[in-house]
């Protein structure tokens, strides 16, 4: 997440100072990405030492007040021009925990699929119900909250496509045994897959 | 706790015999509550229809009882069946049915008039449940002049119409954009915060995230399910703003 580029589109609104950025970020953005003012006072360094925003005085109560430049202004719309690259984003742990599953012996991949399914799900669930509670006319907040569903969608979508390619390939090539399933007292999956004979 | 609105005990169906022999559902045991949304997921061919089926009475078991608010429907008469169906229970089929020689108000006001209420009571019904889902501007369309998601909306309305106790929906979603399925959604979600129950059956999480409770078939069985949540379990809530 750029700090950088959501401090300037606050300031491109007028001039701010420290606390009320940090204020205003965490609202737009419904305190998915908590900020500590420490990361605001560094970034406004930044952004004035490579002259994207500036100092504009100080009010009574000693806030100092930043203000955007030209040029931080043209930082800013080049950043709405360009898409976000998905490589820029650390590695998914669930990825790499899933490719380490189907190759380590001994591991149920399909319960750890299963047990991870459940809990997007819920995790879906709760954005849900953010959303219903959400305030019709607080669209930015809406759309974070949209990210935060689509993103799970799509996460649930990928595990269902692992469960069928797991459950394809112990039909041709039978898998290490599983140890006894993790989850919950589920009916075991494995067994049931041949027993239509569909297809 | 008062009687479930939905019950399925040990349910069962097979079709067919010896080679063709398809075991659709598996001991099947589901209780759905007054005030609650069951969302049903599962892969194609898992049951989810067959299930929705017999739940609305439309098909009957081949093991096991189904029970709408305590009363087991397998042993009712056909007439009553039928009765019941009408009265309490609105279903959504996965492809749509609507009449077309019927316009989207008479397709919609049908179940209200087939149980004797009068056609301008029944239209009335009809024209505020159109409306709950956006679409009574269409109200005077026949189906061949609606879109595909039209359609399905009026499908909904359908079903909604009245005072129905519990509403089975399979795939309700399937042709609509993001937004309408949402607004859908939240109809069917409202409906359910009054006091129905409701079963959905989809293919997307998003959607079936609107329910109170998750479960997921596979091969007739069901292989898991989220629970049903308590609102202080919710992760995020604690930490967003508000
Ligand atoms: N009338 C029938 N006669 C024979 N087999 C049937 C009949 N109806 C359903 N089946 C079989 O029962 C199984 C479950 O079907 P069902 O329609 O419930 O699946 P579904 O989960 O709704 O799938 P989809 O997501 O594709 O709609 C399938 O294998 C199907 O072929
Ligand atoms: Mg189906």
């Amino acid at each position: 997440m750029s700090i950088k580029h959501g401090l300037l589109a606050l300031l491109d609104q007028g001039p701010r100072y420290g606390y009320q950025l940090r204020a205003e970020f965490e609202s737009r953005t419904g305190s998915t990405w908590p900020l500590n003012v420490g990361q605001v006072y560094t970034t406004l360094g930044r952004l004035d030492r490579d002259g994207l925003a500036q100092p504009d005085g100080e009010d009574d109560e000693g806030h100092v007040f930043y203000r955007i430049t030209d040029a931080g202004r043209r930082e800013l719309h080049a950043w709405f021009d360009e898409p976000v690259s998905r490589a820029d984003r650390p590695r998914d742990e669930l990825a790499i925990k899933l490719a380490m599953a189907v190759t380590v012996p001994g591991v149920d991949v399909v319960a750890v699929v299963q047990h991870q399914r459940a809990h997007t799900l819920r995790m879906l669930q709760d954005y849900t119900r953010l959303k219903m509670r959400a305030a019709d006319d607080d669209l930015a907040w809406q759309l974070v909250l949209e990210n935060l569903v689509f993103q799970a969608e799509a996460e649930i979508r990928w595990l269902d496509h692992c469960e069928a390619r797991i459950a394809r390939r112990d039909l041709t090539a039978p898998a290490p045994a599983p140890l006894p399933a993790v989850s919950d007292g589920a009916p075991a999956v494995r067994g049931g897959r041949t027993r239509k004979g569909r297809r | 706790m008062s009687t479930p609105v939905l019950e399925l005990r040990g349910l069962g169906r097979t079709y067919g015999k010896g080679e063709t022999r398809v075991e659709s559902l598996i001991g099947i045991d589901l209780t759905v509550a007054a005030g609650e949304l069951l969302a049903v997921m599962g892969p194609s061919g898992s049951g989810k229809s067959t299930l929705l089926m017999l739940a609305g009475g439309l098909d009957a078991p081949t093991t096991g009882q189904v029970l709408v608010e305590g009363t087991e429907i397998t042993g009712l008469s056909r007439r009553r069946q039928a009765a019941l169906r009408r009265r309490s229970v609105g279903y959504v089929f996965q492809d749509l049915n609507l009449i077309p020689a019927l316009t989207a108000v008479e397709n919609a006001a049908l179940p209200l008039e087939l149980d004797g209420t009068s056609v301008r009571k029944a239209r009335a019904t009809a024209l505020a449940a159109l409306a709950e889902i956006g679409i009574e501007g269409l109200a005077d369309r026949f189906p061949d002049e609606m879109s595909g998601g039209q359609q399905q909306r009026v499908a909904i309305a359908r079903a909604l119409v009245g005072e129905r106790r519990l509403v089975l929906a399979d795939e309700p979603t399937g042709a609509l954009d993001s937004v309408t399925g949402e607004a859908v959604l939240r109809v069917l979600r409202a409906r359910c915060d009054a006091g129905a129950a409701a079963v959905l059956v989809t293919h997307e999480a998003r959607h079936a995230a609107w329910a109170d409770r998750v479960v997921f078939l596979r091969d007739g069985r069901l292989v898991d399910d989220t629970g049903r949540q308590s609102e202080a379990e919710s992760l995020l809530a604690k930490d967003v703003r508000g």
